[in-house]
């Protein structure tokens, strides 16, 4: 079997363990929103104020949000040791991580959904005009969050503490990922807007870096 | 141990004589005056640290592709290091800036990867003393240590298109730049010590490491027998011997 489809099969099935309880989903969107809503006594969410802050703070709500829902991801298989039954199946190991990433990714998708609007409607900020280039930052800057975080969920799983150590091993890693997802972001809410194409390039480079890096470590991570 | 005498004895002398070069040989710096010697001591431990963080780097991929302890011990042993030499760096950059610039500290792009390098390394070190199992804590440690190492260039990069306060690289810098000689020489003394400091710790730390692994291994093996043996035969106080 080829590791896509391998993948996708492992995807299925954590979408489905996800979706029939949605615990993970509900309690992650309700976390970003409570600090979206922290967030507005920290500085006066008047337009001129949100446009300056207001992406650093998107950002930082989604890194916070997908620090919580990717520690389950690896941490959940552990209960059952049913992370030894997807060893045992013949599928790559690379093709579990995908898995796992693809399911973070969807996860992580799902709350910007809900949250996005609820942020542009509450921090009174524009997005007509520049809707798509704001998915394609969403995007490329979830995409490299959960990459790492999925791999680093991986790692912390095994560890003593691993709820307290995962924020620890993956929020100094991506500190050039905020950099970058914060500033393509705010190019996008200026009274101008135009999408800075330097930091784009940045998200499409660190992306591919880590999910290089990953394809070429997974078989390490996930083995016994 | 006794033959390691006369490095430690010419390496604490090398160190004194590199303290006394960067405090009275090396000339007045015509801006700066005398805040500005700490920079001996500075740049060379910026340049241990990223020497030991490079070595973490080579040892973990090393791990990986043979399994050998060893590996893994020198990985432990050279991040140690580097945080150290690397907090000496976060300390004096400081001490040396706030009469120069005026202020503290700068979310420049070289500081800031400084500081993220050090938090890195720090988790690094945290999540391997979080791992119980040796041969998993080697193995997950080395993938994270990749990871970290490989974010270094990122962070800088990302800081450097963002903001930059930083000195440029005096050393290499192109034109108009370029230390005295005499600096150049001070400096060359520093480095040339604290590498001196550097080598024969982290070669003890390293052997530490891999007693420590001996005495695992050994354990786990009276343990096994222990385990083994008939009730009656059990051998007393064995634990109390290793």
């Amino acid at each position: 079997m080829n590791t896509f489809s391998a993948a996708a099969i492992v995807l299925r099935k954590e979408l489905r363990l996800e979706f029939r309880t949605r615990e993970l989903l509900n309690a992650t969107t309700v976390f970003a929103l409570t600090v979206v809503v922290l967030f507005s006594f920290a500085f006066d969410p008047t337009s001129a104020e949100s446009k300056r802050y207001g992406p650093g703070l998107l950002w930082i709500a989604f890194l916070f949000a997908g620090t919580l829902m990717l520690h389950p991801s690896f941490a959940r298989e552990q209960v059952n040791d049913t992370l030894d039954a997807l060893r045992l199946a013949p599928v790559s190991s690379f093709a579990i991580l995908l898995a796992k990433m693809a399911a973070n990714f969807i996860f992580l998708l799902l709350t910007e959904v809900v949250l996005v609007p609820v942020f542009v409607v509450l921090y009174n900020l524009q997005t007509s005009g520049i809707l798509w280039r704001l998915i394609l930052v969403l995007l490329l800057g979830t995409l490299g969050l959960v990459v790492t975080g999925t791999v680093f969920s991986a790692i912390s799983a095994h560890a003593r503490m691993r709820e307290l150590l995962l924020p620890l091993l993956l929020l100094p890693i991506l500190a050039p990922l905020l950099i970058a997802a914060v500033e393509a972001t705010a190019s996008l809410f200026m009274d101008d807007p135009v999408l800075d194409r330097t930091w784009v390039a940045f998200l499409c480079g660190f992306d591919t870096v880590f999910l290089t890096a990953s394809w070429l470590l997974c078989d390490f991570l996930v083995e016994e | 141990m006794k033959s390691r005498l006369p490095i430690t004895a010419l390496t604490a002398l090398l160190i004194f004589f590199a303290g006394y070069a960067a405090l009275y040989i090396a000339p007045d710096e015509r801006t700066m005056h005398e805040v500005q010697r700490i920079f001996y001591f500075h740049l060379s431990a910026w340049m241990v640290s990223f020497t030991s963080f490079f070595i973490v780097f080579l040892a973990n991929i090393a791990y990986l592709a043979t399994r050998r302890v060893k590996w893994d011990c020198l990985a432990v042993a050279a991040a140690e290091m580097g945080v150290i030499c690397c907090s000496i760096g976060l300390i004096t950059g400081p001490l040396w800036a706030r009469p120069v610039w005026g202020i503290w500290w700068t979310w420049d792009a070289r500081l800031t990867t400084t500081f993220i390098m050090w938090l890195m390394y720090v988790s690094y070190l945290l999540l391997r003393g979080l791992l119980e199992e040796p041969q998993r804590r080697a193995s997950l440690s080395a993938i994270f240590g990749i990871f970290a190492f490989l974010d270094v260039p990122l962070v800088y990069v990302s800081n450097r298109l963002w903001r930059t306060q930083h000195p440029q690289p005096v050393i290499l810098g192109g034109e108009g730049s370029g230390l005295d000689p005499t600096m150049a020489k001070v400096l060359l003394v520093c480095v040339i010590s604290l590498f001196g400091v550097m080598i024969p710790v982290l070669l003890d730390r390293y052997r530490l490491e891999m007693l420590r692994h001996t005495v695992q291994e050994l354990r786990v093996d009276v343990e096994a027998r222990e385990a083994d043996a008939p009730q009656d035969v059990k051998v007393q106080g064995v634990r109390e011997h290793v």
